[in-house]
């Protein structure tokens, strides 16, 4: 089983209906396992504050929702994060690809690497780093613990994660 | 005619359905107008009312009027291809058009001098756009919700808001039972 399928059977698992994204290199895989997914209603968004919108409506509506984006985006959503997904306090997992950090060919991205723990400490949101192979299996309880608590949760996935796959 | 004078227009048309209100003197209005529980106030986050009620269309199939304003839909224009190419024929999108920042002191929006944006809408893909004046609006939202198809429909009215209290009800009982409503 490849780290996508793996990735796409816990969103699954998990009861995730809804799944909006905003691609990058590193999630390409995940995405392209989601759309052969029937279970998961893919609506690919412009913009990642827009995704947030579509999910506290697939929320309200009933399917258990899903943003894929990279955390270069952190910064357009952090409004969204405070005044809709915490203050009507609702659920979001953020599957985030972790750009910027060790083996990043891109030195912009880096910019905002290091800015992207510190975004998310400020808003006092819960956040995972998978940054070793193993580092998954712990996906399907992140899940279940969003949900639970009804607010938003980071996993930030860097290269060193992906490359070991 | 104003936004407040459409709102009491369309109340008992749209009391019967779920409704997103946009973010601010909209929502206090509306609020004020014909409170309901299938009401879902927005008390923050500009430019996502159509984002919100598109994705509570995509996932359950009572129909969904998100009341948007000109401002907030520049704000979020890449609400409108996403709109446009998934299939959501329970979804209205109704633009409340003034061609002004109604809840920020009436200061003019692009829209009211040479955008359209229901050729805007037409550009992204939506494939059924009504523009038309404040007092067609009622009957407009009748017929697309008659129809079932998605539907944006662009209301031009007069720039003006209406005194009323803003909204003191705590986000999530606004949530919640707006939830329950959902599922009844």
């Amino acid at each position: 089983m490849t780290i996508h399928e793996r990735i796409a059977d816990d969103l699954v698992a998990a009861g995730i209906g809804f799944i909006t994204s905003v691609p990058c290199k590193q999630l390409a895989g995940v995405i392209a396992e989601i759309d052969r997914r029937p279970d998961l209603l893919h609506v690919p968004c412009n913009k990642e504050d827009e995704g947030m919108g579509l999910c506290a409506g697939a929320w309200m509506g009933g399917k258990k929702p899903c943003i894929i984006m990279q955390n270069t985006a952190l910064g357009v959503t952090v409004n969204t994060l405070a005044t809709l997904i915490q203050f009507y306090r609702m659920p979001l997992p953020m599957l985030i690809s972790y750009r910027g950090e060790l083996g990043e060919p891109v030195a912009c991205q880096v910019e905002m690497a290091v800015h992207t723990k510190a975004l998310l400490n400020q808003l006092h949101i819960p956040t995972y780093h998978f940054h070793r192979q193993a580092d998954v299996e712990e996906l399907p309880k992140i899940l279940d613990y969003t949900f639970m608590c009804n607010k938003p949760v980071a996993i930030l996935t860097d290269a060193s994660f992906w490359g070991g796959y | 005619m104003i936004r407040a004078d459409i709102f009491r227009d369309i109340a008992p048309v749209i009391r019967d359905h779920l409704v997103v209100c946009n973010i601010g003197i909209p929502s206090q209005e509306l609020h004020a107008i014909d409170d309901q529980p299938t009401n879902f106030y927005m008390l923050g986050t500009m430019g996502l009312a159509s984002s919100i009620g598109f994705g509570l269309a995509l996932a359950q199939d009572k129909t969904v009027i998100a009341i948007d304003g000109d401002g907030s839909v520049l704000t979020n224009l890449g609400t409108l291809p996403t709109i446009a190419n998934n299939d959501a024929d329970n979804y209205i999108l109704l633009i409340i058009d003034n061609g002004s920042y109604g809840s920020t002191g009436d200061q003019p929006t692009y829209a009211g001098r040479c955008t359209s944006l229901a050729e805007v809408a037409g550009a992204c893909g939506c494939d059924h756009v009504v523009e038309c004046a404040a007092e067609e609006t009622r009957a407009a939202l009748e017929t697309a919700i008659a129809a079932r198809r998605k539907t944006a429909i662009v209301a031009k009215c007069e720039s003006g808001n209406e005194k009323h209290p803003v909204i003191a009800m705590d986000p999530v009982v606004i949530r919640d039972r707006f939830m329950k409503a959902v599922k009844a």
